[in-house]
Parts: structure tokens; C-alpha cells; sequence
């Protein structure tokens, strides 16, 4: 604690903190480019510039840059200074020399972070009037726009890319005020993490290319506080809509999870929701034979009395068979286990893959290590990531392990007494020297680069490496027989490096798709933990609501299918889920073929649901609220966006627990009783004990600020009537959120000068820009100041740890004339939506088989050939990709991508090079 | 006059006495050692211990040569010493010599190559340092031929080794040639440059002599500083200060020099404090024939002007300094009476403008916009408001309110010349019609 006198008033402040960081988390206002929260203090642009004081009586002082100097206690300085004010003022305009007078037709507009330091210092007048200095720009892909006429040379962009992301193809070129931040040449940036530029960048040379085609403004759109659906970390968001479109996906702060980062997949993944093929109305497929079908649009009313009706006898009977799905929410999921009943409800997760994710359930809920919450991570000393390739999984995960390995450096400066702020010194201090980090993985990763080493090896090695590890850290954990001299060394190492460390950390998950590779994970957090460390364990699962579908205790997608086939139920209900994606061809197209009445709700048009009888439409993130669970155990709610009917009268988009509801109380012949989201959300907690909390998630909705609800718009929003001109002239009240404490309209609360704790967009008075966050903070860069959303679920069982798992698998030996598929992820194409957006089309990645240098050299094919990939159930032609960390018996298959049947793993396949069938 | 029938000697003239004794003998070694060479590093090894030398360099008093004049004796006490001091330590010598009127280290360099690898051995000895660095300005390609040529010799002869002259220490020297960035005569942006990264300056602290090269301990000086260490151990510090008894506190010789429009343009190692008049009139003749002195740059083109009443001033760093310039690097540039101020003052700061390395605002954005000022005034087409910002930028572009010193520096001839020749840019503003209407009415 250290007392620092601000403009004559004392201020309490952490001592070892930056003079900036300390006045912007007392809400003083100073202004700052190159500064930014999570890349450090360089002192290069010089905004932040104060006076500071010798002592109380020193008069005279001298301008210092803020943010390079320590709040220690009893400095004097002062914000108000006129030289100071004078010198910040003239900062902004030798910015402005060179700055094109793109404010109108630039994208930046209205969130610019440049914009806002123009009016905070002042500057306002043009002196310069000689040329300015023009540049080329780059195609740097589908995600990002470049336009360097803007750039006043910050170096945040370089800094993010290279220094905070690991990535090495964004450079600054060239010297004095002739500078290009750029890559080598065109071309589409390496990094997963790269789309958070347009939120580093304080002005527009980076923008964000997916809005781009339909662009507006940031105050012309309406906002909501969602949750990511592309993976299980369960990032937080930001999405934009305008005219019932979703237009933009930004980073919504969330201090213990993303806090002002998301991946790539996240923030371009979106536009599936806005495809024309979606599904909007109900309808109702007249005739059953694929060829010849034909769709009638129903009403909502007609839907639901139709389907009601043909369910009826089915439902008295308990004989409708009911699938959810890992990427609906738990609202709609347990709306449909009410509708058919416990017994008939399927969860829609693959067999092979809700097993794996019960057992990380299990694991969870009973080991004495701590599930870490994302930001957590990064402060871990010691990582081993074992059997997940997270850059492709969860790819917010790695960005936060690249972080981890900074921590000896951030010690070695430590010693120096250099504060971890000062990250130029920290850098130059620490050099190449790592915090010791991991990977055990099928095949080479894009983590590799900051490994102290990697070993690959199929998936029973792999485990049988974590197991070893386990008993060198506690010999009471199991040995592992014959294992080879490279795992014993490399198991040892890995031990060593876990046991030394105060914050260990073991990451794995469902990726490899083996339960032994998640025992033996579990084995070294229950190691580590009696050996007296304070272990981490992280356990990723592949969805947005694997962890919270399973929480409810259903059986596995084929499992349903199964009782299809033997004719246990007379109608289906599948609910955001394409089975085909599930479950093998055959056993799908068996069950469709069981059964004749089918109903699909979802909001994308799938191969399931080119099988069904009554499609309804269902609301995607956007359209509707949802409770999901994420792989920390986190419960999270999503907030609706927009209301699609507002837009489209036509539409009869809703959610699919409303759906459901509606045919229950249909078929009941009762009043529909959940009438408000939050209803829903209560019974599901009622009704599920480990879900109990959920409803702990969010506010409900009667909460007001001041008597307010929240507004999803800023005040600046502007046509709120004339938009449905085209429509109707007359002007229909706007939509009434029932489900929630926010408002679809930019009346009500809005700002930080409350604890408001589910903020849509941030904004401030001055502050437009992503930099808004701070006001909304307790301290720069900490947590929202009324708490970080969601609640967690499970915490470490600390009593009693559980017992090691024990059974070791054997070594892999590869066959003679079979090979072993192993899953292989991809960040563009192995999520189901993500792959379905415009953006990420030329992301893809195509379908191939990978195979080791000595396989392919065996088999004579090299890079581009096509083999067959065959056994029982499939036959496929696939693309030889040379691998060189692949170890020899073992084939890569790309998990998920459109185009791929259903896969499972570890299974024999077959290879045959040469055209011949 | 100068005598050149006058033999210096190395008593008298520590840098440069045995280009006096040359002759037509080659640069080499064996030269070197008939001319006293390496009995300097050989007397610290036998008879001194590392600390040894430190103390006596503090006690000569020998200040930086490069421009700053920082004690080196003082700069070198900041490296953590004796047993747990880190292994990897590193000396830098920084040949950069880019400074615009400086050519001395050239000189040291081209015509006495093995004084400048001795003087690094022996300093190298003094901070137990693993690795040397020659950084050289990559123009010299004399001076990296010769020098190259030198470390090989010496390491035949055994004054390069792991192990050198039998004191259980030895290091490795290394000459790196430059890329030709002015920057990079800045120590913590040459290090930055050696590392193979771009030439921008680092924040202090840390200071390179706890983290400087490769984050490790690391001492950058002068090679003129470093040229001065041999004859300090081989004579004392008393003697070395006796050398400008009478002239200044300051101790030892300078090289002084003059380049512009003087009868005789040159380097002369002089005793430190000699007065402008001496070097002008004595040593450079004066200014050529119909040419008047109109002002003065002490010691390179980042030094305030002084004008010709200053040359009766002893040449060191705090006389100057007083006079509100800077002694930098010892070699004056005379300024004659038919050049147009602001024409070179334009020069200069295009000069800067151009080196600018381009990490900080001020200096990146504020630098060229003063060249377009400047040019604008020297074509008689600059309006009303442009020296004011001109003002602007010599408060706004000083010490402590950039990254480095770049900018600074680059204001010094600028501010000096807006000071001692105002109606000079006066003359450049174009008079407004009201302006010329109240002149007709005046006249």
C-alpha cells in the first residue's frame, strides 16, 4: 500500500504499480496509446506524460512519463499541469501530421481509441498543413482489413502479435516516421489470435474485415452479454447486431476467464447465424420419401397443435424418444428430458464421447485439484499439457499457456527489481529462459515453439507417459511396466519440473480421445496434490455445453438411435443436433428409418434435418437466452441479441425450450407455466441437483439499476423506427425483453457508474473505445467491479483426494497391415458452426489422412496423393498429408469437417495407395 | 603554430604519439610492441588485479569521450564483480562514429589499430568480461580490415586466449559492423542493434551494467575513452591529470578537431580545456580567406552554436556546458559568414529527422515536421506561427521529455540558432497583406 498525491489529493494505491495504471484504476483520467493492460509499459508514445514533484514543496517538477514510473509512495504529481496538459495536447497533434482525414469512411469511427484522445487532450486545430506520408496496404486475409495510412506507430500490434500471441509474420519495417507494421508480404496471418488486433489497434488500421460488407457504426448497434458457442472455454462476448443481423462479434471483458482476449474461431465464427438457408418458420415435409418432399410452412400455432396432436398417444405412452445436444443450452436440453421424460431423454453426445466427458466429469467432481479458471492459468510456473492440442480444441487455452512460460523471466526481473510491468527490461532480463512447459501429443502442435520438449506418441503411450509421471512424483500412484528409456527420462523431467514449481499446472481433455490419457492426467494432479503441491487441472471437453449436457445424466446419442431401431419409440425429437455428426451413418439412417414421426428444432439446416417430418426453427445465441456450462464447471448465461420478429414479422424464430414447452402444454392441455426465461432455468436447477446454481449465473430478471433495466443499445442509437419504415409505417412499441433485465432499445441503464454486472458493450462518457472496459473494472486489468459472470459449479474435493486410477494400457505396437486413426483438430472446420460462417470458408481445412515420413515412404505416396482409408462402415479417398512428428502405425483423420462421415478413433484402418477402388 | 618537426611523445601525446614514429613501418604488430605496445595490458595482468585498474581509471578522473562525458571509472563500478558475479559479462566498444563533424575514432582506429584491441583487452581485463564487441560504424571499412587483421595477430600472439598471459582470465574480441544507423551509437539502441533486433533505445533501469547485452552485464565506451586506459596504467593517475594542469579540471589529452571552412581542416590530440581560439587560429589556420567566423558547433551537429566571443572558453565539459552548450565530441564546426543559418540548420535537421529511429512521437513526428518548417522558411515561405511552433518543439522535443536523447540532441543547433539569429528566420516568414500595408504606411 503506498500513498501517492494526484493534483494535491492522496490516493491509497499498490506501491509497486505504474503510475498510469494507478490513476486509471482510480477512474482518473489520463490518456495513453502505446500503454495497454496486458502488454506492459514501453514509454514510446509519450500521451501518458505528467508532472511529477520532487516533494510537497518542489514547485517546479518535470514531466515523466506515467506509465514508466512507479507508484511508490509519497509521489507527488500532477494530471492538471498545464505543461504537462500543453505537451499531451501537442503529442496528439505531431500524431496528427500524418493522419488522413478518414473519419468519416473509416471503420474505426465511434469506438477509435484515437478519436477519444483527440477530445481528451484537446487537440483541435490543424498547424501541420505540409503532405503526409501515404502507404500500400495488404490482403491479409478474410478476417482483417489494412490500412496503414492510419497507424501513429504505437507498436501494440507488434507488441500483441509477436511478444504476448508467439506469433513471428507481423513486423514494423522500415525507420523514422516511414514505418509499416505488416507482414513480409500478402497473405493471411499465422496466428489464431490474430482478430484481436482490431481491438489492440487503437486507430483503423486493423478493422474487422467480417463486419466490413455490413458495416455501421458502433452506436447504430444493439449489443448483448453472451457467452462464446465455438468452444468449452466460454469466453465472453460481445455481439453487435443491426437490422436483425448479427453483424460483429468484440471481446467482452471477463477477468477470471478471457479477460480482453478471444481466438480467431470465436470472434469470425459467427456467420452461420445470419445464413439464408437457416431454418425461420416450421415446417412440415408432406411427403416422407427423400426424393420427393415437399415443404409446407405452418404457422407457430398450427406447428404446434400438428405436431401436439401427432404426439399425443406417443407421449401417454412414453414412447417419443428425445436427443438433445451439447451445443444447445441446459434450458433447452432440460426442456425436452420434461417433455419425453428422464427415461426417453438422450443427451446427443457421441457414446465414445460422452463417455470420455463423464469421465472428466467424474474426475472433476472427486479430484483434490483445483479446476483453474482460464486467467488462472497463465500464472501457472510448470505446465504439462497432456494428449490435448488445445491451439485447435480450445484455442483461448493456448493463448493463455503462452503466457505461463513468461513467469521465470517475470521472477529473474523480480530479483532485479524490476516490477513486471517494465516488460522490455522483463524481456531483455529474462532472454530465452522459460517457464518449463510440456506437451505430450499424436503429432507436432503450434504450441510446440515455446515447449521445453514435446513427445508424441499414440494415445496408450501418451497415457502411459502421464501415468509414469504420476508415480515419479508419488510412488504410491501405479508404476508402469516396460516402459521405454525416452518416456522413464522424459517422465522424469516432467515430474521434476512439477514437483518445483508453486503453481503446477496439467492440462488434458477429450481431444485424444482416450479415457486413459484423462486417468492418467487425473493421477498427476492426486500425485501432486499429496506430495503437498497446490496442483491445477484443467480438463477440456469439445463443446460450448458438453460439460453441462452430461451434468444431466443422459444416455448417449447412439444409445437413442439404438432404442429407435428397436422400436422402443413411436417419434423423435431432436433438438440442435445432427446426428450424423454423432453416430455412424448406418445406425443413424437405421434409426430415421424406425420411425416415423420426426421433429427437429434447430437453427441450421442440417442432414438431420433434411429427415425430418416438422422442422421447427430454432433461436441461436442470438435470438435466444441460454444457460450453458463450460469446461471450468462454469455455469454461464448468454443474453438474447435481437428480436428476430421485430425485423422480419414473418419470422417465427424462438427458442427451443420455448418450443418444447409450447408442445408440452399442448399435448397437457394445460397454460404454458413457463412464461419467463427464468422459470426454466429454476425448475432445471430444482430438478438437477448439480446443477442447483445455475440460477446463481446472472441476475434474473427483475433486477434494475436505479430502477432501470439495462440497455442493449447506446444512447447515441439511432433509426429505432424508421429501419421498419419498408414495413409498416406505423411504429410498433419495441420489443419487451420479458426474459431478462435488459431492454432491446437503447432505453435504460447504461455506462459504469454502477456495479451493473452483465454489461453488453462498454462504453463511458469519452471513452468509446474497447479502453471503455477500464471504467468498468476494479483495477485495470482485474475484475468487473459487481463480480465476473457465471458461477462456478464444482469445486476441488480437498477432504479426501480419490484413489489413483490403475489400470495401465499396454505400449502401442503398430500392426503389420493396419494402422491406428488417431483425431487430429482444427481450429476452421472441426467445430460444427464456426464452419458453417462465409468468413471462415477459405479457412477450412480440407479432408486428408496424415501419415508418418517412414509410413508414406513405405506405402510410395507422398503430399497430395490419394489413398483409400477403409473399414467397416467407411470408405474413404483422401489426400496424403506427410507429418514428421507423426509417429510411424498411427494416421491422422481431421476430426468433424463438413464432408467427413463420422469417425470413431483408435479403431484399425486400412491404407490403400493407387487409384484402383 | 603546429611544429611538425616537433616528435610527440607517448608522455605527452598518449593517443597518437606513435603515428609520429611510424615511418613507413607497417601497422602491424610487431611495430605495436617496438612502440611500447601492450605494456600496458602486460603491467595490469602481472602486476594489478582487476579492481586494481577500476580504481585507478576512477582516480584519472577520465571521462567519457564520446560526447557525454560520463567517468568511466564510475560507469565501470556498476558491474557486479568477484565470485558470484554472473560469468558472461561483455564490453562494447561503440565505433559508431556517426556523430555529423566527428572523424577521430577513424583516425585511432585506421592508423592504430593494435592501441584500440590492447586498450579493449585490458579493460576487458579490468571488468573480467567473456566477450568484447568492436561495434563499428559499417562505413569504416578501412578501419574493419585493419582491425580484423590486428585481433588476428593478437591472437597469435597470445594476447587473445582463454587463458591470456597466463592470468587464468581470457575473453573473446569480436568486430560487428554496422548497418549505418546513427541510432546505434546510442548504447542501449547499439545493443539493441548487436542483438540482432531493431536500433531502438532501451528504458534505464536497468542499466546495461546490470542488464545489457543478452540481458547480461555490459559496459559500452568511447573508443577514444578506451584508447586512454593503456597509457593510464603504464604512467599513473597523477600524470594523466598533469596532462591538462593549467587548462581544466578535467584530466588528460582530447582529440580536437575542426572541419568546415578553415585554412586547415583536422584531428590534434591537444590537452583537454585548449581553448576554440588555439584549435581555430593555431592548429587550423583560421578561416579561409574572405570568410568570417559566424558561429560555431563545439564538439558535433547535436551541440548548441556558440558564437565567436565563446572561443576564448577552455574546451571541456562543464565550461561549455556553463555556456549553455555541450563539449560532445571535441570537433568544431565553423559555421563562415556567407552561409545562410537557416539553410544549415535545415541540413542538420534533416539530418535528424532521417535518423530518427522511430519509436517515440515527439521525435519521430515532431522532427520532420520541423524540416518542412525549416525548408519553408529558407524558400522565404513560412507564415506566421511556424518559428512559434519551432519554439514549441525545442521545450517539447528536450531532455527527459523523449525516449532518448536523439531529439534533444537535434534541438541543441536549432534552439541556439533561433537564440543568437532570430531575425535570420524572421527574414524567411512571408509578410501577410495587412503586414505590408502597415509597412508602406511606415515608411
Amino acid at each position: 500500500m503506498a500513498t501517492i498525491y494526484v493534483d494535491n489529493k492522496p490516493f491509497e494505491v499498490d506501491g509497486a504499480d505504474n503510475l498510469l495504471r494507478a490513476c486509471l484504476s482510480l477512474g482518473l483520467d489520463v490518456p495513453y496509446f502505446c500503454w495497454h493492460p496486458a502488454l506492459g509499459s514501453v514509454g514510446a508514445c509519450r500521451a501518458c506524460a505528467v508532472k511529477q514533484y520532487a516533494n510537497a514543496d518542489d514547485k517546479r517538477g518535470r514531466l515523466v512519463m506515467s506509465c514508466m514510473t512507479q507508484s511508490t509512495d509519497n509521489t507527488y504529481i500532477s494530471i492538471d499541469d498545464g505543461e504537462a496538459k500543453a505537451f499531451r495536447k501537442s503529442v496528439l497533434e505531431w500524431l496528427m501530421t500524418n493522419h488522413p482525414h478518414d473519419c468519416p469512411v473509416c471503420e474505426e469511427g465511434g469506438h477509435c481509441h484515437l478519436q477519444d484522445m483527440t477530445v481528451m487532450t484537446g487537440h483541435n486545430k490543424r498547424r501541420y498543413r505540409f503532405n503526409k506520408r501515404t502507404h500500400q496496404n495488404q490482403n491479409l486475409g478474410p478476417f482483417i482489413n489494412h490500412e496503414m495510412n492510419r497507424c501513429i506507430a504505437c507498436y501494440r500490434c507488434v507488441r500483441y502479435y509477436n511478444d504476448y500471441a508467439g506469433g513471428n509474420d507481423l513486423g514494423v519495417f522500415g525507420a523514422n516516421n516511414n514505418l509499416y507494421f505488416g507482414r513480409e508480404r500478402d497473405g493471411v496471418f499465422d496466428s489464431e489470435f490474430s482478430g484481436n488486433l482490431i481491438e489492440v489497434c487503437p486507430t483503423g488500421v486493423f478493422t474487422d474485415k467480417t463486419h466490413s460488407e455490413r458495416y455501421n457504426r458502433k452506436w447504430d448497434m444493439q449489443f448483448s452479454p453472451s457467452v462464446c458457442q465455438q468452444c468449452s472455454v466460454g469466453c465472453n462476448t460481445s455481439p453487435g447486431e443491426r437490422y436483425g443481423e448479427l453483424r460483429r462479434i468484440e471481446n467482452r471483458y471477463h477477468g477470471e476467464i478471457n479477460h480482453y482476449f478471444l481466438c480467431d474461431r470465436g470472434r469470425f465464427g459467427h456467420g452461420y447465424v445470419n445464413r439464408k438457408d437457416r431454418p425461420r418458420q416450421p415446417f412440415f415435409r408432406t411427403s416422407t420419401t427423400l426424393n420427393n418432399t415437399v415443404l409446407e410452412i405452418l404457422s407457430a400455432d398450427e406447428a404446434v397443435s400438428k405436431i401436439g396432436s401427432s404426439l399425443q398417444v406417443a407421449i401417454s405412452q412414453e414412447r417419443v424418444i428425445g436427443i438433445g445436444s451439447p451445443r444447445a443450452s441446459l434450458e433447452a436440453n432440460y426442456a425436452l428430458r420434461d417433455l419425453v421424460g428422464a427415461q426417453n431423454f438422450y443427451c446427443g453426445i457421441g457414446e465414445a464421447e460422452l463417455k470420455l466427458i463423464r469421465q472428466v466429469l467424474s474426475i472433476m467432481q472427486s479430484t483434490a485439484a483445483r479446476t483453474p479458471a482460464l486467467r488462472e492459468m497463465e500464472k501457472a510456473d510448470a505446465v504439462f499439457v497432456l494428449g490435448e492440442d488445445v491451439t485447435q480444441t480450445a484455442p483461448r487455452i493456448a493463448l493463455a499457456l503462452r503466457q505461463t512460460v513468461k513467469t521465470l523471466a517475470v521472477d529473474m526481473a523480480a530479483d532485479l527489481k524490476i516490477p513486471d510491468w517494465q516488460i522490455a527490461a522483463v524481456q531483455c532480463i529474462g532472454q530465452r529462459e522459460k517457464s518449463p512447459l510440456f506437451i505430450a501429443s499424436f503429432s507436432a502442435t503450434r504450441l510446440d515453439d515455446v515447449a521445453e520438449s514435446t513427445v508424441n506418441g499414440a494415445a496408450d503411450d501418451l497415457a502411459r507417459l502421464g501415468f509414469a509421471v504420476a508415480h515419479a512424483i508419488d510412488s504410491d500412484a501405479p508404476a508402469v511396466p516396460g516402459l521405454s528409456e525416452e518416456y522413464l527420462a522424459a517422465a522424469q523431467r516432467i515430474a521434476q519440473a512439477l514437483l518445483a514449481a508453486q503453481k503446477p499446472l496439467v492440462v488434458s481433455g477429450t481431444g485424444a480421445a482416450s479415457e486413459a490419457v484423462l486417468q492418467a492426467a487425473a493421477n498427476i494432479a492426486g500425485a501432486l496434490h499429496k506430495k503437498g503441491k497446490t496442483p491445477a487441472l484443467a480438463l477440456c471437453v469439445p463443446e460450448v455445453n458438453s460439460l453441462g449436457v452430461a451434468m444431466l445424466e443422459a444416455d448417449s446419442a447412439d444409445a437413442g438411435l439404438r432404442a429407435l431401431v428397436s422400436d422402443k419409440a413411436d417419434a423423435l425429437i431432436v433438438v440442435e443436433n445432427d446426428l450424423f455428426r454423432r453416430a455412424p451413418a448406418d445406425l443413424v439412417s437405421g434409426a430415421f428409418s424406425h420411425v416415423s414421426t420426426v421433429v427437429v428444432i434447430d437453427h441450421q439446416s442440417t442432414a438431420t434435418t433434411e429427415r425430418a417430418m416438422y422442422i421447427l426453427p430454432a433461436a441461436s445465441f442470438a435470438e435466444g437466452d441460454g444457460t450453458m456450462v463450460s469446461m471450468e464447471g462454469r455455469a454461464q448465461r448468454y443474453f438474447q441479441l435481437y428480436n428476430p420478429e421485430y425485423y422480419d414479422p414473418s419470422s417465427n424464430i424462438k427458442e427451443s425450450w420455448r418450443w418444447l414447452h409450447a408442445l408440452h402444454t399442448a399435448i397437457d392441455h394445460r397454460e404454458v407455466s413457463w412464461t419467463q426465461f427464468d422459470d426454466i432455468t429454476h425448475e432445471c436447477a430444482e430438478h438437477v441437483p448439480a446443477l442447483a446454481r445455475i440460477v446463481e449465473a446472472s441476475p434474473n430478471a427483475s433486477y434494475r439499476v436505479k430502477g432501470l433495466k439495462i440497455a442493449r443499445a447506446p444512447r447515441r442509437y439511432s433509426g429505432r423506427t424508421a429501419m421498419r419504415a419498408n414495413l409498416s409505417v406505423h411504429e410498433p412499441r419495441a420489443s419487451q425483453d420479458e426474459d431478462s433485465a435488459l431492454t432491446f432499445s437503447m432505453e435504460g441503464y447504461g455506462g459504469p457508474n454502477e456495479d451493473a454486472s452483465f454489461v453488453p458493450f462498454a462504453w463511458a462518457p469519452g471513452w468509446n473505445s474497447p479502453q471503455a472496459w477500464t471504467k468498468f473494472q476494479d483495477e485495470v486489468g482485474g475484475h468487473l467491479r459487481a463480480g465476473d459472470a457465471g458461477v462456478r459449479l464444482i469445486e476441488a474435493n480437498t477432504g479426501s483426494a480419490g484413489a489413483y486410477f490403475v489400470k495401465i494400457p499396454a505400449a502401442f505396437s503398430a500392426d503389420q497391415d493396419s494402422w491406428q486413426a488417431v483425431p487430429l483438430h482444427h481450429i476452421f472446420g472441426s467445430d460444427e458452426l464456426s464452419a458453417r460462417a462465409v468468413a471462415t470458408e477459405t479457412m477450412l481445412e480440407q479432408p486428408y489422412v496424415g501419415l508418418s515420413p517412414s509410413d508414406a515412404e513405405k506405402l510410395g505416396v507422398r503430399d497430395g496423393v490419394l489413398v483409400k482409408v477403409h473399414n467397416t462402415g467407411f470408405n474413404l479417398s483422401l489426400a496424403v498429408r506427410i507429418l514428421s512428428h507423426l509417429p510411424s502405425g498411427l494416421v491422422g483423420l481431421p476430426v468433424g469437417l463438413t464432408g467427413m462421415p463420422y469417425l470413431p478413433f483408435h479403431m484399425p484402418v486400412k491404407l490403400n495407395a493407387g487409384t484402383s477402388t | 603554430m603546429m611544429n611538425a618537426a616537433i616528435l610527440k611523445s607517448a608522455d605527452t601525446h598518449p593517443l597518437t604519439w606513435r603515428l609520429d614514429h611510424l615511418g613507413s613501418a607497417p601497422l602491424d604488430i610487431k611495430t605495436y610492441e617496438s612502440l611500447e605496445g601492450y605494456t600496458g595490458l602486460r603491467k595490469a595482468i602481472t602486476e594489478m588485479n582487476p579492481q586494481a585498474v577500476q580504481t585507478l581509471v576512477k582516480d584519472a578522473n577520465l571521462r567519457g569521450r564520446g560526447g557525454a562525458g560520463f567517468p568511466a571509472g564510475v560507469k565501470w563500478s556498476l558491474v557486479p564483480m568477484g565470485e558470484n558475479a554472473p560469468k558472461q559479462k561483455y564490453l562494447i566498444c561503440n565505433a559508431d562514429e556517426m556523430e555529423p563533424g566527428t572523424f577521430k575514432d577513424r583516425l585511432l582506429m585506421e592508423e592504430l589499430p593494435h592501441q584500440m584491441i590492447e586498450s579493449m583487452i585490458l579493460v576487458g581485463y579490468a571488468l573480467q568480461v567473456s566477450k568484447a564487441y568492436i561495434f563499428l560504424r559499417g562505413e569504416y571499412v578501412v578501419a574493419a580490415e585493419r582491425l580484423n587483421r590486428a585481433i588476428d595477430e593478437a591472437k597469435v600472439a597470445g594476447y587473445l586466449s582463454e587463458n591470456i598471459l597466463g592470468s587464468g582470465w581470457g575473453m573473446e574480441l569480436h568486430v560487428h559492423t554496422g548497418a549505418g544507423r546513427y541510432i546505434c551509437g546510442e548504447e542501449t539502441a547499439l545493443i539493441n542493434s548487436l542483438e540482432g533486433r531493431r536500433a531502438n533505445p532501451r528504458a534505464k533501469p536497468p542499466f546495461p551494467q546490470i542488464a545489457g547485452l543478452w540481458g547480461k552485464p555490459t559496459v559500452v565506451n568511447n573508443v577514444e575513452t578506451l584508447n586512454n586506459v593503456p597509457a593510464i596504467v603504464v604512467r599513473g593517475a597523477e600524470w594523466f591529470k598533469g596532462l591538462s594542469r593549467g587548462k581544466s579540471a578535467d584530466s588528460g589529452t582530447k582529440l580536437y578537431g575542426v572541419s568546415g571552412r578553415a585554412k586547415r581542416t583536422g584531428v590534434w590530440e591537444l590537452p583537454i580545456g585548449t581553448t576554440g581560439r588555439e584549435l581555430l587560429y593555431e592548429y587550423a589556420g583560421g578561416m579561409q580567406d574572405g570568410l568570417e567566423l559566424m558561429c560555431w558547433l563545439p564538439g558535433g551537429a547535436s551541440t548548441d552554436f556558440l558564437l565567436p566571443q565563446h572561443l576564448d572558453l577552455a574546451m571541456d565539459f562543464d565550461t561549455i556546458a556553463k555556456a549553455g552548450s555541450r563539449m560532445g565530441t571535441g570537433l568544431i564546426t565553423v559555421v563562415d559568414n556567407k552561409q545562410n543559418i537557416v539553410s544549415v540548420v535545415r541540413n542538420l535537421e534533416q539530418f535528424f529527422s532521417r535518423e530518427s529511429c522511430g519509436w517515440c512521437t515527439p521525435c519521430r513526428d515532431g522532427l520532420p515536421w520541423s524540416v518542412k518548417l525549416l525548408q519553408a522558411i529558407e524558400r522565404g515561405q513560412g507564415q506566421a506561427g511556424d518559428i512559434e511552433v519551432l519554439e514549441e518543439m525545442t521545450h517539447f522535443l528536450g531532455p527527459g521529455k523523449t525516449f532518448c536523447p536523439h531529439a534533444p540532441g537535434a534541438m541543441e543547433p536549432l534552439q541556439s540558432a533561433l537564440k543568437f539569429f532570430r531575425s535570420e528566420f524572421e527574414r524567411g516568414i512571408m509578410k501577410t497583406e495587412i503586414q505590408n500595408e502597415e509597412g508602406l504606411k511606415a515608411s
